[in-house]
């Protein structure tokens, strides 16, 4: 914290570093300090049983992975975590820089040499967007994998600053922008999150991206559902990434199955509303046409394994 | 006896020296020459070096595809503490380029840029960062030029000239060859079929980024450490643009991790580097970020191609006519010869009696192609095979059927001069056949699932070298020991392929010792005799060739004194394991090392020269220079897919692949050779694909630039063909190239199989699926 005061603007945090490092050499950012908070004790805090979890930001995503507890009580948190990367980025990347991560763009994600020749962009050295020139804002895309299952497990976040301690939902930290996607201000820091007992919901993520290792999501749909002894849905969250600046919640399609039980038509018809939804930009890999309709896909097949339904319907003969 | 021998009942065919019987270390699996130093990381690489006083050197790059270059101002930089010097174009005026009618190279660009990461300054200074700094502190004023950024725009009517001396719009190069009546050929035809493709560009994406340590010696003598695959011409180059005496370069190739390709000429920073090291005094190294490989590329073009096929109702071929234009990128490389290459192994594997081809390499403001593994055969491969597949359905053949009955026979030559020795492609069809379950597969399986196959054909080195000359392509010297050690000089660049343990297996076998007493010394032009370099997949027939027949000069020497010794006449002799012996009573024996010194007594210092010449095969007509090739190799390869019809991804569950490789001189390296160009070929045909946005690489790193991982990477079946070449080392032909082919095309039509639709281009991504699937739902509920 005094190192932050020290200085100022010029510091920035790093943890496990696997996303600022990058950034780094890419001149995106260009911190003169970096304030290695990857070993604070604050941010080490972990416990979790059927009564919840608090979980420190300094947690390694190889942790959240393979802990056996993680994995009992909450397997989707931990299938999120394994989904990243590979395991030498696991094994140093935390929760905290996870829920922190920069938004992603390929004409941003790219050397200080590429970004000058195309002219820079908005989110960096220019007032332009490449994406979309007309307009005024980034649509740099949110692409951390753990994010949307701790907004569906309705996670809370603890955010430190001097004395100051807040607690807050998980999504309110989020905003609809690619130059500033969190609300956290100069000095803040997540110490780590809450996540309340799972009793009662059935939380299930898919992601898609093109290798089965390295890749960012092209889309990750994570989706929580609680039923009644009747199997009428109570309550749905589903929440999508990297189709968007933010984590978005899929909220016309959570409603369309809150008071009805899961049937065939009614994932079809919370399919057809993610598609409505869902609009990807061209600036990740991968095609508009196909993300749009795996964001589909994603939260069909995730609704039909929370149901017990098969995997696919043969959509096409 | 120490080793053990496997009695092989041949003997006589082709150059093998009479009485041969048995193999000691030839196909017998063993470790690479270098294996401890690269696993235990004490491998140097070009990287790895480190001079006393070395500084490091760096280039900077156009940020525009196509722009004037109106003036560059290196003063700013030139200031910088720590900066040493400063080159710019107008340094280095000397036009080079691999093909000696290709010279529109500029080691740094003057006048005009044609493609962004083109070099247009280079700076030496005290470390790295220190000469980006510099690099940025160069003020360059360009007027930017509208850039042409594909075949169509490059063939638009109003198109830009990219270089002023093309005659029609940008195209670099037109060839035509015809070979029979082509008319009379389809009229004979009981069918007549036509597809268009279009092959999309790739690159090669070695482990190991470029890198290049030069050091311009007081005495006036420059040595280069690079990471190539051809010293030999990188040795030609530097000296024409340097304008220096050859005699005084010298090219040393540390272990190069991987090339592919994409090291097979010279580039910017190793003519750049010398240079800067005359001006500074001090020893230069410049080591490439991965993104500025992307910008070397010279990998595969992106080619459109189209087809037309006579054929009778068995499938048998009556004519073929073929034409491809290929997306050269910005400069000349080796493009001509990957034209013509899109063209010349198109009339085998399977006969083809008359046959026409017109190819054109046009220029776009892209990083140059070149050749990626496979040189210019694998988009025909694609086309023909996916082509054929098509055909087969079309006449209710099986598709392995068909083929299998189409095929060149052995010792015969085709219509455009080819001459075929030994082919082994019918077992390896049966192989693949057999060992995929086929015929109980093949358009059988399920809807999603599927079985495709396809085969291909490939050289075993270039007929012809690069720039014309009467010499050998390689050459290999040998010198023995008074210990028994037997050291072998061959030019030779070992780029992860193991042709340094090819030198050793070849020469150990013909002197009938263990491959621990064989020395190597490779990859130097100043020590080792010419060997053209690591490309067409020449090494093992070229090197191997010469480096056997200077070790068979040893052998008649020490046989000799052998003879002498154990009064047993020589074709009685064998030699295996350290040892020479009587075969018909092998308690006969003369330890090698004993044998070593009596001969250097009788005959005075053990050493002998040996080279190789391909035979001269051209046919009499211009452009017969590509496709010859002393042997060539032949694949067959099968994939099994599955299609999730909802997602559109494609899961390529496994591969099986059969390769006559003539012979194989050691089985583990052969294998990983195949291995590799499976994994290479099935990446280009679901994933890799260099694609360009607004004039700009779109994706130069290797998060972004799609190449699959271990996960994602089928099983692979390999069978080894051993057809035995009267002409190979032994009887080998090649290994490193011709099986990635026919995976591409196997791919595609097991797709089809698949799903039911035949895609036309490369690579099938999950996209491409997804529309031409969704396409066919849209068709089918408009026709209800
Ligand atoms: C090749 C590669 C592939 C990747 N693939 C994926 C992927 O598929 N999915 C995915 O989600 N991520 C991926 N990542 C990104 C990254 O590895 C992970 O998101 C990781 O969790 C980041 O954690 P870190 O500790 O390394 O973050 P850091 O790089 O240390 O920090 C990231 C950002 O968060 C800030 N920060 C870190 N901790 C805190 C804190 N406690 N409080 C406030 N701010 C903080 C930092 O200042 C920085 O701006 C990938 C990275 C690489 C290099
Ligand atoms: S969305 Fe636009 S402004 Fe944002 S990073 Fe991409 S190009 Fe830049």
């Amino acid at each position: 914290m005094a190192l932050l005061a020290e200085h100022g603007t010029d510091a920035m945090l790093m943890a496990g570093g696997t996303d600022l490092l990058p950034n780094i050499k890419h001149r995106v950012a260009t911190p003169e300090h970096v304030v290695s908070i990857r070993d604070l004790p604050e941010l080490q805090g972990f416990e979790v049983s059927e009564h919840g979890a608090t979980l420190g930001a300094g947690t390694r995503l190889s942790r959240l992975e393979h802990d056996p507890q993680i994995r009992r009580v909450y397997p989707a948190l931990a299938e999120s975590a394994s989904l990243i990367s590979v395991p030498q980025v696991r094994a140093v990347g935390t929760l905290g820089g996870n829920i922190c991560l920069d938004t992603r763009c390929n004409y941003y994600n790219q050397s200080y040499e590429w970004r000058q020749a195309i002219g820079f962009c908005m989110k960096r050295d220019s007032p332009i967007c490449r994406v979309a020139p007309g307009g005024d804002r980034c649509w740099a895309v949110a692409s951390a994998d753990t994010v949307p299952v701790l907004i569906a497990l309705r996670a809370d976040v603890e955010v430190v600053s001097g004395h100051q301690e807040r607690v807050l939902p998980l999504e309110a930290i989020y905003q609809d922008d690619g130059l500033e996607p969190t609300t956290l201000t100069f000095g803040e820091i997540v110490q780590g999150i809450k996540i309340p007992p799972p009793h009662g919901y059935v939380t299930v993520y898919q992601k898609f991206r093109l290798r089965q290792s390295f890749d960012f999501p092209l889309v990750g749909i994570a989706v929580s559902i609680r039923s009644d002894i009747s199997g009428i849905v109570a309550e749905a969250r589903i929440v999508m990434t990297a189709v968007a600046s933010y984590p978005e919640r899929a909220e016309p399609a959570e409603r369309l199955l809150v008071g009805a039980p899961l049937t065939e038509e009614s994932i079809l018809a919370a399919g057809n509303a993610v598609f409505r939804q869902a609009k990807p930009m061209d600036n990740t890999a991968g095609t508009i046409f196909h993300r749009k309709r795996m964001a589909r896909i994603l939260v069909e097949r995730a609704l039909r394994r929370i149901a017990q339904l098969p995997e696919t319907m043969q959509r096409v003969s | 006896m120490s080793t053990d021998i496997t009695e092989e009942p041949t003997g006589q065919a082709g150059d093998r020296p009479p009485g041969r019987r048995s193999f000691s270390v030839v196909g017998k699996r063993s470790r690479k020459y270098d294996w401890h130093a690269k696993l235990t990381g004490q491998a140097k690489y070009a990287d790895d070096l480190s001079l006393p006083r070395m500084i490091y050197g760096r280039l900077l790059r156009s940020p525009h595809p196509h722009a004037r270059l109106l003036r560059i101002d290196t003063r700013k930089a030139g200031a910088l503490p720590g900066v040493f010097a400063i080159l710019t174009g107008q340094d280095l005026p000397t036009k080079y380029g691999i093909l000696p009618s290709s010279q529109d190279e500029n080691a740094l660009a003057i006048e005009r840029v044609r493609y962004m990461g083109e070099p247009v300054a280079a700076v030496a200074a005290i470390d790295e960062w220190t000469a980006e700094e510099a690099c940025r502190a160069i003020e360059v004023l360009y007027e930017p030029l509208p850039p042409v950024m594909s075949i169509d725009e490059a063939l638009a009517d109003e198109t830009p000239k990219i270089h002023d001396w093309t005659r029609d719009r940008n195209i670099q190069k037109e060839v035509l060859l015809e070979f029979g009546d082509l008319e009379a050929g389809f009229a004979e035809a009981d069918y007549i079929f036509e597809d268009e493709y279009f092959f999309e560009g790739n690159t090669h994406v070695p482990m190991e980024n470029h890198a290049v340590v030069a050091d311009w010696a007081a005495n006036g003598h420059v040595t280069v450490w690079s990471s190539t695959q051809t010293p030999h011409y990188l040795h030609r180059e530097l000296a024409k643009v340097l304008e220096l005496p050859p005699s005084r370069i010298r090219v040393i190739v540390p272990p190069v991790g991987g090339g592919f390709g994409g090291k097979s000429e010279a580039f910017s920073h190793e003519i750049v580097a010398p240079v800067l090291s005359r001006l500074s005094g001090h020893p230069v190294k410049i080591c490439l970020s991965r993104e500025e490989v992307f910008y070397c590329h010279r990998g595969r073009h992106p080619v459109k191609m189209w087809i037309r096929t006579g054929v009778k109702g068995d499938g048998t071929i009556t004519a073929m006519d073929f034409s491809s234009t290929l997306d050269g990128g910005a400069y000349g490389s080796y493009g001509i010869a990957t034209t013509y290459y899109t063209g010349a192994l198109n009339t085998l594997p399977y006969e083809v009696p008359r046959y026409r081809f017109r190819g054109r390499r046009v220029f776009t403001n892209k990083p140059p192609c070149g050749p990626k593994r496979g040189h210019g055969t694998v988009q025909p491969r694609f086309a023909i095979e996916a082509h054929l597949d098509r055909v087969a359905e079309n006449l209710g053949l099986d598709p392995a059927a068909m083929r299998g009955h189409i095929l060149v026979k052995p010792n015969t030559w085709t219509i455009n001069h080819l001459r075929v020795t030994s082919c082994g492609l019918g077992d390896a069809i049966e192989a693949v056949i057999e060992r995929s379950d086929w015929t109980r597969k093949h358009g059988r399986m399920r809807h999603g699932q599927g079985i495709g196959l396809a085969c291909s054909v490939y050289l075993s080195g270039a007929g012809l070298p690069i720039y014309w000359n009467p010499m050998p392509h390689s050459g290999a010297q040998i010198k023995i020991d008074r210990g028994g050690g037997v050291t072998v000089y061959c030019g030779t660049s070992d780029i992860g392929q193991d042709s340094d343990s090819m030198l050793a297996c070849v020469v150990a076998e013909e002197l009938g010792v263990d491959l621990d007493a064989i020395h190597l010394v490779t990859g130097d032009t100043s020590l080792a005799p010419v060997d053209l370099g690591s490309y067409s997949s020449r090494v093992t027939f070229m090197a191997g060739n010469a480096a056997r027949q200077a070790a068979a000069q040893l052998r008649a020497r020490l046989m000799d004194v052998a003879a002498e010794t154990l009064e047993v006449p020589t074709d009685r002799l064998a030699a295996a394991g350290g040892i020479i012996f009587d075969r018909q009573d092998t308690a006969r024996q003369l330890p090698f090392d004993e044998a070593a010194r009596l001969a250097e007594a009788r005959f005075g210092t053990l050493g002998a020269v040996g080279s190789y010449t391909p035979p001269r095969l051209a046919g009499p007509y211009k452009g017969s220079g590509v496709g010859p090739s002393p042997a060539y190799s032949f694949t067959c390869a099968a994939a099994e897919v599955e299609v999730d019809t909802e997602t559109g991804e494609l899961r390529v569950r496994k591969i099986w692949v059969a390769h006559d490789l003539g012979r194989a001189l050691n089985p583990t390296v052969c294998e990983g050779q195949i291995e590799g160009g499976v994994y290479m070929g099935w990446a280009e045909a679901t994933i890799e694909e260099q694609v360009f946005r607004k004039g700009l690489h779109k994706q130069p790193s290797l998060l972004e630039y799609k190449i699959p991982a271990a996960q994602d990477t089928p099983d692979i079946d390999t069978v080894m063909i051993e057809s035995d070449d009267p002409e190979g080392p032994f009887g080998a032909k090649e290994v490193g190239q011709g099986p990635l082919a026919p995976v591409i095309p196997a791919v595609t039509n097991a797709v089809y199989d698949a799903i039911g639709i035949r895609l036309t281009s490369t690579p099938i991504t999950p996209d491409k699926i997804l529309h031409v699937l969704e396409a066919r739902r849209k068709r089918a509920s408009a026709a209800v």
